[in-house]
C-alpha cells in the first residue's frame, strides 16, 4: 500500500473505485490495519489494565430521548480520570454512550460517527435509525476478540426516529447483540443501581425537564452504590453529560444546566439521602 | 500494417483540451460567490436528485460541471480522501488547499495520459473561513491546472460571459439574498446576451454558512426558504416556490 493519504499526489484508484457507501467498507479494503478490529493482539498473561468507563443512562419521553452518563474512569481501584466524557452526538439525531475499556470506545465512536457522516455525504440521505443501530452492532462484533481479553466495549446507542416520530434507546451486549429497550435502559458497572432507580420513578409521560432530572438521580443513585462511578463533583465542578434528542435533534446541556439540576438532587438528597420515594402501593 | 502518422505533442493536447472543453460546455453553467457569511453555490438543475454540489467535509464543498458519471466520481474520491485524512489525523487537517492539489494531481494524470480519454469536467472545491478573508475558492479546470479564485467563479459552458458579468456587480459584503439574486442574474444571460427565466424549482443552491453551530457548514437552501430568500433579493425569476411538502 505505497500511495496513501500523506502524498499529495493522484488519488489512489481505490479512491476513485465505485463501491459500498461505507467508510468501513472503504477502509477495510484500502487499509484494514486502521480498523480497530484488525490489529494483532499479543498474546497476554491475565487482564490488560486499561482505564475503563462506568455507567451510561437512557431515558426516553413524549417528544424524544435521554442519554446521560457520569465522568468517571477507572482503572482496577483507582480512579484514573474524573472529567472523562462518555457521550457523543453520533450524527444529528443520534447519540452514543459508552461504558469499557475507554480508549477502544472512544475511537470506535469515533469511526462510527464517521460512518454514519460519510454515508450520509456519498448517499445525500441519512441511514434510518436501526440501520445506524445495526451498524454499531457489526463494529462491536468486530471487537470480539478484544473484548474476550476483557477489553470489551459496551455502548447504549439512542436516537430520534424520524420516520416513527418518536425516542428510541439500544443497548447491546459484548457480542454485538443488539435489545431495544422501552422507557430506560442502563449500561456499565452502575448500571444496576442506576436501573432499579429508573425502574421507580420512570413513566410514560415524563416531560423534557422530568427526563432529564430522572437520569441524574439515576446516576447519583449508582455512583452511591457503585464506587467505579462518580457522583456530582461540586467542588471541581463536574457535572454529569446530559444530552437531549429531539426533532429539532442532539442538543447537550450545558455546564450551567446540568449543575443546576445536580444541585437541586444534592439539595433534596441533604434531607432525605435515599432519594424520591415511590408509592408502596 | 501501416504506420500510424505522426501527430505532434502539442496537437495532441490541443485535441484532447478541445474535446474536453466541448463536454463541458454541454453542461450547464454554475456559480461560486462568496457573501458576508461565507459561500453561496448556485446553479441551473432540473434534478433534484443528482446533485452538482455537495458537501466534502466540514468547512469544505464541492461544484462541478460537466459529465455526472466523471464528477460524481472525483466527488466521493474526494468525500474518500477528506474522511481518511480526518480520520488519521483531526478534523482540522482537512483542507481545501490539500484537495484541490489531489484533485488537480489526478485530472492532471488523467489528462496528459495517453490511455484515458480526458475527463470533461471542471470542479470549484471552496472552503469556509471563520471570517470573509479566511475563505478559499478554487477553481480546477479539465487539465488539472489550478486558480485560485477570490470574490465570485462561474464554470460550465457560458463560464466567460457569466464570469464577466459577476466581476463587475460582485462586492464584498453582500447578504446572502443579494448574492443569491446576482447568481441568477449572472446565470439568466445567454451567450448571445438576452435573458431567460430561470423557475426557482430549476434552481440548486447550497451555502457553506460559517455562522451555523454546527461543526458541518455545508446546507442546501430548498423549498419555501430559496423562495423567502428570492423574494427578499428581488430575483426577476418565478420566486414563488410553491412547495408545501418541502420541509424547512
Amino acid at each position: 500500500m505505497e500511495a496513501n493519504t500523506r502524498s499529495t499526489g493522484r488519488l489512489p484508484a481505490a479512491f476513485l473505485t465505485p463501491g459500498s457507501s461505507s467508510f468501513m467498507d472503504f477502509l477495510s479494503d484500502y487499509q484494514p490495519e486502521m480498523l480497530p478490529g484488525r490489529r494483532q493482539l499479543p498474546p497476554t498473561q491475565g487482564v490488560v489494565e486499561a482505564p475503563h468507563g462506568t455507567t451510561i443512562v437512557a431515558v426516553s419521553f413524549a417528544g424524544g430521548v435521554v442519554l446521560a452518563g457520569d465522568r468517571r474512569a477507572t482503572m482496577g481501584n483507582v480512579i484514573a480520570q474524573r472529567d472523562i466524557e462518555k457521550v457523543f452526538p453520533a450524527d444529528e439525531y443520534s447519540a452514543v454512550g459508552i461504558a469499557g475499556t475507554a480508549g477502544l470506545a472512544v475511537e470506535m465512536v469515533k469511526l462510527f460517527q464517521l460512518e454514519l457522516e460519510h454515508f450520509e455525504k456519498v448517499e445525500g440521505t441519512t441511514l434510518s435509525l436501526e440501520g445506524k443501530a445495526n451498524r454499531l452492532s457489526t463494529m462491536i462484533r468486530s471487537n470480539l476478540g478484544m473484548a474476550m481479553q476483557g477489553l470489551a466495549v459496551v455502548p447504549l446507542f439512542a436516537g430520534f426516529d424520524v420516520d416513527r416520530d418518536r425516542g428510541r434507546i439500544f443497548s447491546y451486549d459484548v457480542t454485538g447483540g443488539r435489545s431495544e429497550e422501552h422507557g430506560f435502559a442502563a449500561t456499565g458497572s452502575g448500571s444496576l443501581f442506576a436501573r432499579s432507580a429508573m425502574k421507580k420513578l420512570y413513566h410514560k409521560d415524563l416531560t423534557e425537564d422530568q427526563a432529564t432530572t430522572l437520569v441524574v438521580q439515576a446516576l447519583y443513585d449508582a455512583a452511591d452504590d457503585d464506587s467505579a462511578t462518580g457522583g456530582p463533583d461540586v467542588a471541581r465542578r463536574i457535572y454529569p453529560i446530559v444530552t437531549v434528542i429531539t426533532e429539532d435533534g442532539f442538543r447537550r446541556l450545558t455546564d450551567q444546566e446540568s449543575s443546576e439540576t445536580a444541585a437541586a438532587i444534592i439539595e433534596r438528597r441533604l434531607e432525605q439521602p435515599d432519594g424520591p420515594r415511590a408509592a408502596l402501593l | 500494417m501501416s504506420t500510424p502518422f505522426y501527430v505532434s505533442p502539442q496537437q495532441a493536447m490541443a485535441d484532447r483540451a478541445e474535446y474536453a472543453r466541448k463536454g463541458i460546455a454541454r453542461g450547464r453553467s454554475l456559480v461560486v460567490l462568496q457573501f458576508a457569511d461565507g459561500i453561496v453555490f448556485v446553479g441551473e438543475n432540473p434534478s433534484r436528485a443528482l446533485h452538482k454540489f455537495s458537501e466534502i467535509y466540514d468547512r469544505i464543498g464541492f461544484a462541478a460541471a460537466g459529465k455526472y458519471n466523471e464528477y460524481e466520481n472525483l466527488r466521493i474520491g474526494g468525500v474518500r480522501y477528506a474522511d481518511m485524512r480526518g480520520y488519521t489525523y483531526d478534523r482540522d487537517d482537512v483542507t481545501a488547499r490539500g484537495l484541490a492539489n489531489v484533485y488537480a494531481q489526478t485530472l492532471g494524470t488523467i489528462f496528459s495520459s495517453a490511455a484515458e480519454k480526458p475527463y470533461e469536467v471542471e470542479l470549484v472545491v471552496a472552503e469556509v473561513g471563520e471570517t470573509p478573508e479566511g475563505d478559499q475558492i478554487y477553481r480546477l479546470p479539465h487539465d488539472g491546472s489550478i486558480v485560485d479564485e477570490h470574490g465570485s467563479v462561474a464554470v460550465g459552458g457560458n463560464a466567460e460571459t457569466i464570469s464577466t458579468y459577476l466581476d463587475q456587480r460582485h462586492e464584498d459584503g453582500m447578504s446572502l439574498a443579494e448574492a443569491l439574486k446576482l447568481a441568477v442574474q449572472a446565470l439568466s444571460r445567454d451567450t448571445n446576451g438576452s435573458e431567460r427565466e430561470i423557475p426557482a424549482e430549476r434552481l440548486e443552491v447550497a451555502v457553506l454558512d460559517r455562522t451555523r453551530p454546527q461543526q458541518r457548514k455545508f446546507k442546501r437552501i430548498v423549498g419555501r426558504q430559496l423562495g423567502r430568500l428570492l423574494e427578499e433579493g428581488g430575483a426577476s425569476t418565478a420566486a414563488e416556490a410553491e412547495d408545501p411538502d418541502d420541509e424547512e
